[in-house]
Order: C-alpha cells, then structure tokens, then sequence
C-alpha cells in the first residue's frame, strides 16, 4: 500500500506483525505459544463442542436440567472450559419466547464452547442495533419470528456469558444425538437463527 | 449491515488475538484486565474495525506501545 506521495504506508497487518514480535521480545509470549493458540482456535474449539451440548440436551432431560442450572458445569461434564468459559448461562427457546445475545461494549463470548465470535457479533451496527430493534436485525438476518413470539435480548458482560439452547426441530424425531449435534448452527446458538429439520 | 461470518477477517487478526490470549495467561491476571482496556479503546472509536481496537488494548495492556507501530511507520510517527 502507498499514499499519494508513493511513499510505503503500514497497515494494520504490518502493525500487528511489529506488535507481535515486541511481545515476542517482551517474553510475554512466544511464537510457538502464539501459534499453539491460532491452531487451537482453528482446529479444535469452536461450536461444536456448544452443538453437542445442544444435541445432548434434547435428548437427556436430566442432562438438560443440568444445563439450565449451570451451563458451565454442564459443559465441564463434555471436557469443556478453560478462559471465557467462566459462568456460563442458558437460555432455552420455547413456542412462545426466542433469546438472543449480545455484548454491547465488547465481544464477551462463551470461547470454550462457541469458539471466536463471527465479524459481525463484533461490529458496531450489530451491537448498537440489536437491543433497540430486536425483530428488524433478526429479519435483516433471515430469521422472520412470529408477532407473537417474545425477544429477549440478552447482552453479556464480564460475569456472565450465554449460550441459547435451540428448540428441537419437528421431524427430527428419529435422529440420534450426533445427527441432531450436526443440525445446530453457531448463529442458533447466539439466537440469530434457529435450528430446521434437515 | 452482515459483517463476515468468520471469526476474523485477516491472519494477523487471530494473531493478534492469540498474542492477547497468551500474554494474559503468562502475566498471570484476570482477563477482564485486558477486556477493560478493549471496552475503552471500543468506546473511543466504536465505528473502527474490532481488530485495530484490540492491537490498541494490546499495546497498553503489554506496555509495547506504539514503538513498534512507528518503526513500520516512520512517515506517520516522525
């Protein structure tokens, strides 16, 4: 990238490479511990671990009570946990009330069993908006609800994160819990989504 | 208003992200000590990209600041 001047002009991906490399000489981390971080995020946590947990609940009614008392330790019962995973709450879906979450000052996030929030939990519009127009973002979305159903817009902070329990799809009756683990969507699970029969 | 799906846009993002994660674990100290310091960079510039808020977090929360952003950037930093 230059500037009009022709002269070379740093990004944020030249910025973030000095950054890195001053920590680095900081002793405040290593490469290899950065690295090991980036592959773990990439490869193994993420929203299937919250998928199983979902799927697990559909079909253990005492696994779901559980959850819904304490979905931290819920999760510790699948290997779950570990930094941002602290004080979990779930929130059920019913026929007649949908959640969603937010976190309106920053990006607080459930990382053990969501993984890193999409750009678009982060961005501005979705936080700004969400709260005060619930039904129209969750349109803009794909997801039209039914008048009748109740938005409850939940926005996460420092103590406490969420994880929206889906409701089961009709049909899905015959399915097993990996199948049904297989069916729910990060997005259901934040409740900009829900989960279809497939 | 549909920002990208995936969790960061670029590879400097996750590893900036990881550089965060790893100094809060070896300096020992709660996150929210790094999370306070993102809240406010946020509140100063909420339109910005996520990312270059966090790289500001990072910079005050490590005490690496802008040094290393100048020695990439002479042109804006002299």
């Amino acid at each position: 990238m230059t500037d009009h001047h022709g002269r070379a002009e740093a990004g944020p991906a030249q910025r973030a490479a000095a950054l890195e490399a001053l920590i680095v000489e900081k002793g405040l981390a290593s490469t290899d511990a950065i690295d090991a971080v980036v592959e773990n995020f990439e490869r193994d946590v993420g929203p299937h671990h919250g998928a199983r947990m979902v799927a697990r609940a559909w079909v253990d009614p005492a696994y779901r009570e559980r959850l819904l008392a304490d979905a931290t330790a819920a999760a510790a019962e699948l290997g779950y946990g570990g930094m941002e995973g602290e004080h979990v709450v779930a929130l059920e879906n019913t026929s007649t009330v949908h959640n969603v979450v937010v976190c309106t000052l920053c990006s607080c996030y459930p990382w053990p069993i969501l993984g890193i929030p999409p750009v678009w939990y982060k961005s501005e519009p979705y936080r700004a908006r969400v709260v005060a127009t619930p039904r129209a973002v969750l349109a803009e979305m794909g997801l039209d609800l039914e008048p009748g159903i109740e938005i409850r817009v939940w926005d996460s902070s420092a103590n406490v994160r969420y994880l929206v329990v889906p409701m089961r799809p009709a049909g899905s009756e015959a399915l097993d819990e990996p199948a049904l683990a297989a069916l729910v969507t990060r997005d259901a699970m934040i409740g900009t989504a829900v989960v279809n029969a497939p | 208003m549909l920002e990208p799906d995936a969790p960061f846009r670029e590879p400097w993002e996750a590893r900036v992200f990881a550089c965060a994660v790893v100094a809060v674990e070896r300096l020992g100290v709660p996150y929210d000590e790094f999370r306070d310091r993102l809240k406010r960079a946020i509140a100063l510039d909420p339109e910005r990209p996520y990312f270059e808020s966090w790289m500001d977090a990072l910079e005050q929360f490590t005490g690496a600041p802008s040094i290393g952003w100048c020695a990439v950037n002479t042109a804006l930093c002299s």
